[in-house]
């Protein structure tokens, strides 16, 4: 296989594993906050709207090592530089 | 496909661009600015009172409310900034499902732009509330080995906060792009009402995070100056 065919491999491999992982991880930190905030909001009724809000913040935390996950993974399906690199160079 | 709505260009006049970012931006915001002017021209303090002016009083009330909870203080100050953030990001949010709209917030310019007035927004309540030097012996604490660190957070949450919402208005937009070329038949109306839910919660998210970081700016700070004043 020439160089643009391993790039190629490369990049969809890349973007699965790293999209995998990625989710793998905030998904199980947010199972776990969810599963806590709903436990304190079974015990305390009165306190769910703080808890609510605070349990949005911290997900939205968490969530940022997947979204960095996602945004790598578009990018090196579809705005690859190496891709791009090795395509000027063999067009020109 | 196009990743963002930087590159479909419009118009170019030498260096200036026309893009498709900066196109939508301003209708959002003509948008904005024209409802609001339409309906603060005739306020009333009657009771019959049309259905635009209680939706404007509504959205004022519950943004007062929310800022009250995350900051624990008077919303008034934060409420022309944090305001502004949340209606710009939920109108442009809610505005992809109109057909051909494509989403500034999906663009990683518009997104580092509200970050970063979000990361000047922090210093700026902090010094007007304790004044520059109890400011600044904030970054010193708890030992001033920690500086490096505190300006390295500083500066991730910023990134972190622009990439969250460039990450998941994107992906919105992609996915349904991907979806009508697999499934043209009802799957991408689906992703688009999840879309739809995923932007208003964004926008609340950014706002919320937002308060939250200049309201954690501001008490930090105060515990400094109160432990200076009881030397």
């Amino acid at each position: 296989m020439d160089t643009m065919g391993w790039i190629a491999v490369g990049s969809v491999l890349a973007a699965g594993i790293c999209m995998g992982l990625g989710a793998i991880g905030s998904a199980i930190g947010e199972g776990i906050a969810l599963s806590r905030a709903l436990s304190s909001i079974a015990q305390q009724p009165d306190e769910t709207n703080t808890i609510i809000k605070f349990l949005f913040v911290g997900m939205a935390m968490v969530e940022s090592t997947g979204i960095y996950c996602l945004v790598l993974s578009m990018i090196l399906l579809f705005a690859n530089p190496f891709w791009a690199y090795f395509l000027e160079k063999a067009g020109g | 496909m196009e990743i963002s709505p930087d590159s479909i260009e419009y118009t170019r006049w030498g260096l200036a661009v026309l893009n498709a970012t900066i196109l939508y931006t301003w209708g959002v915001m003509l948008l904005i600015v024209l409802f609001s002017w339409s309906v603060v021209r005739r306020l009333t303090s009657s009771t019959d009172f049309d259905f635009c002016q209680n939706l404007l009083e509504v959205l004022v009330g519950n943004l007062l409310n929310q800022i009250e909870d995350a900051t624990r203080q008077n919303p008034a100050r934060f409420l022309p900034f944090l305001g502004t953030l949340f209606i710009f990001i939920l109108v442009s949010n809610i505005l992809t499902f109109v057909p051909g709209f494509k989403p500034p917030t999906g663009s990683l310019s518009t997104t580092t732009a509200l970050a970063l007035c979000v990361f000047f927004a922090v210093p700026y309540y902090g010094i007007r509330e304790h004044g520059l030097k109890n400011y600044l012996a904030g970054y010193l604490q708890p030992t001033p080995f920690l500086l490096p660190f505190n300006i390295f957070g500083e500066l991730s949450r910023t990134v972190a906060l622009a990439l969250r919402l460039f990450g998941n208005i994107m992906s919105g937009s992609m996915m349904g792009a991907i979806l009508l070329l697999l499934a043209p038949l009802f799957v991408p109306v689906v992703m688009q009402l999840v879309g739809l839910l995923i932007g208003v919660v964004q926008a609340y998210i950014f706002t919320m995070l937002a308060a939250v970081f200049i309201a954690s700016g501001m008490e930090a700070h105060t515990e400094t100056a109160k432990r200076k004043q009881k030397e």
